[in-house]
């Protein structure tokens, strides 16, 4: 956990029953906004549904095993990634504008955003936090290679590192590398080793590793 | 402005922590501001880039120590307040002031499904033309703007290469501002990685940062 994580869990652990500050600070924006008619609950419901449970990784992993699978997909992919993306039915909000990155055996795509959390929302859902805290964000531009190290993943030298920082309103998706030893799965099979994580750009995909539960 | 939300480069700030099985939200409230913001945002009192600043302009330390959605939940409020969807007293009691009118909120649950799955383009088809080509050398210019900016301060001066012309796009600079959306082109400008960060940089390692073309200039 990061540290404004467990924080905000150790503030929970001293007040058991007591709800935390921002959560009654919340509440009771939530009730004014309804009151005065600025908000309707059934869209807040709506919203929070969609990226709670219809919008995460799982979408960025059947992008991906498409495009190992499909080598025309995968050129579509590379060449115009919003088209392609949508061919599988995924775009929208915070994905308005994509770019997918493909690592190779000779080149490693990272992406990060240091000024805010932009992210590929239609693709990846709503980012991690450790995406989104300040030791990614402050050491991901200076240190990529130690940081990779962090996430368990040690780069040869030769290895061209490259880091995207997610200025602007384009959002980035790394295309992973397929992994050895996958030649006979399934597109199915080969989406569900494709981790969040991989698609960042801080970890490779791997057989042994489970992915993303469906 | 310089502030502490512009932190690439910057050291001290401890070990990356994964949660495992990490869920969307950690507490119901979370889920319920970044809902609220969404819906707010459909009054158009305000943009993403006013958005982002009304974060930015929360004070260093209090930034550093707060949560994520806890600075959604500041920011938030802070622009209710200065377009007048609510009052500060309105937010501190929780009860709308007396006599108000009630409105009909500007986000039905069908025009939420349609954000969603529609988005909010930020490129504008308008004929502008670029000050850079791909292939150009360039120089991100070193201003330090007081207000919004995209620009960050670790490539401020720096010497780069456009590899590729996203097209046009709204500025943010002064659309945080509400001085127009001045409408420019954006490039993915690659800087080397010991061009940012000196001899320590593996020699091919780069850093790509989209810029409009306000941030650059010739080189």
């Amino acid at each position: 956990m990061t540290p404004e994580v467990s924080q905000a869990h150790q503030h929970e652990h001293d007040h058991q029953a007591v709800p935390s500050e921002p959560a009654l600070r919340v509440k009771a924006l939530e009730s004014l906004l309804i009151e005065k008619g600025l908000v309707d609950r059934a869209a807040l419901d709506a919203l929070v549904d969609a990226y709670e449970n219809k919008i995460g990784p799982r979408n960025g992993a059947r992008v991906v095993a498409r495009a190992w699978s499909d080598p025309a997909y995968k050129q579509r992919l590379l060449s115009d990634a919003d088209a392609a993306i949508a061919e599988m039915g995924y775009g929208g909000l915070q994905g308005e504008h994509m770019v997918v990155l493909e690592n190779t055996v000779k080149v490693h795509n990272l992406v990060v955003c240091t000024l805010c959390s932009c992210y590929p929302w239609p693709v990846l859902g709503l980012p991690p936090v450790w995406y989104k805290s300040a030791p990614y964000r402050s050491r991901a531009v200076i240190d990529p290679r130690g940081v990779l190290r962090e996430f368990g993943l040690e780069l040869p030298q030769d290895v061209e590192v490259r880091v995207w920082d997610s200025t602007a309103e384009l959002r980035y998706l790394v295309l992973p590398e397929r992994p050895a030893g996958t030649e006979k799965m399934t597109e199915e099979q080969l989406a569900a080793l494709v981790t969040r994580e991989a698609m960042v750009g801080v970890a490779k995909v791997s057989v042994s590793k489970a992915g993303i539960a469906a | 402005m310089n502030g502490v939300h512009d932190m690439g480069g910057m050291h001290g700030m401890g070990p990356i922590l994964e949660e495992k099985n990490e869920p969307v939200f950690h507490q119901e409230w979370e889920g319920r501001i970044f809902a609220i913001n969404r819906a707010m945002g459909a009054w158009r009192k305000w943009n993403l880039d006013a958005s982002r600043h009304s974060r930015e302009l929360i004070p260093p330390a209090e930034y550093l120590r707060m949560s994520y959605y806890a600075r959604w939940v500041a920011g938030l409020v802070d622009l209710m307040v200065q377009s007048g969807l609510a009052t500060r007293a309105e937010i501190e009691s929780g009860v709308a002031a007396a006599g108000s009118i009630k409105a009909v909120p500007a986000l039905t649950v069908d025009k939420a499904v349609t954000l969603v799955a529609k988005g909010v383009p930020a490129s504008r088809n308008v004929n502008v033309a670029a000050r850079f080509q791909v292939g150009q050398r360039v120089r991100a210019r070193n201003i330090h703007p007081v207000g919004h900016t995209r620009l960050p301060r670790y490539a401020r001066g720096k010497f780069g290469t456009i590899e590729r012309d996203h097209g046009v796009f709204v500025f943010p600079d002064t659309n945080a501002h509400f001085v127009g959306e001045k409408p420019q082109h954006v490039y993915s400008v690659r800087f080397a990685a010991r061009e940012l960060w000196g001899e320590q940089a593996a020699p091919q390692d780069s850093v790509y940062v989209d810029m409009w073309d306000d941030y650059l200039e010739p080189a």
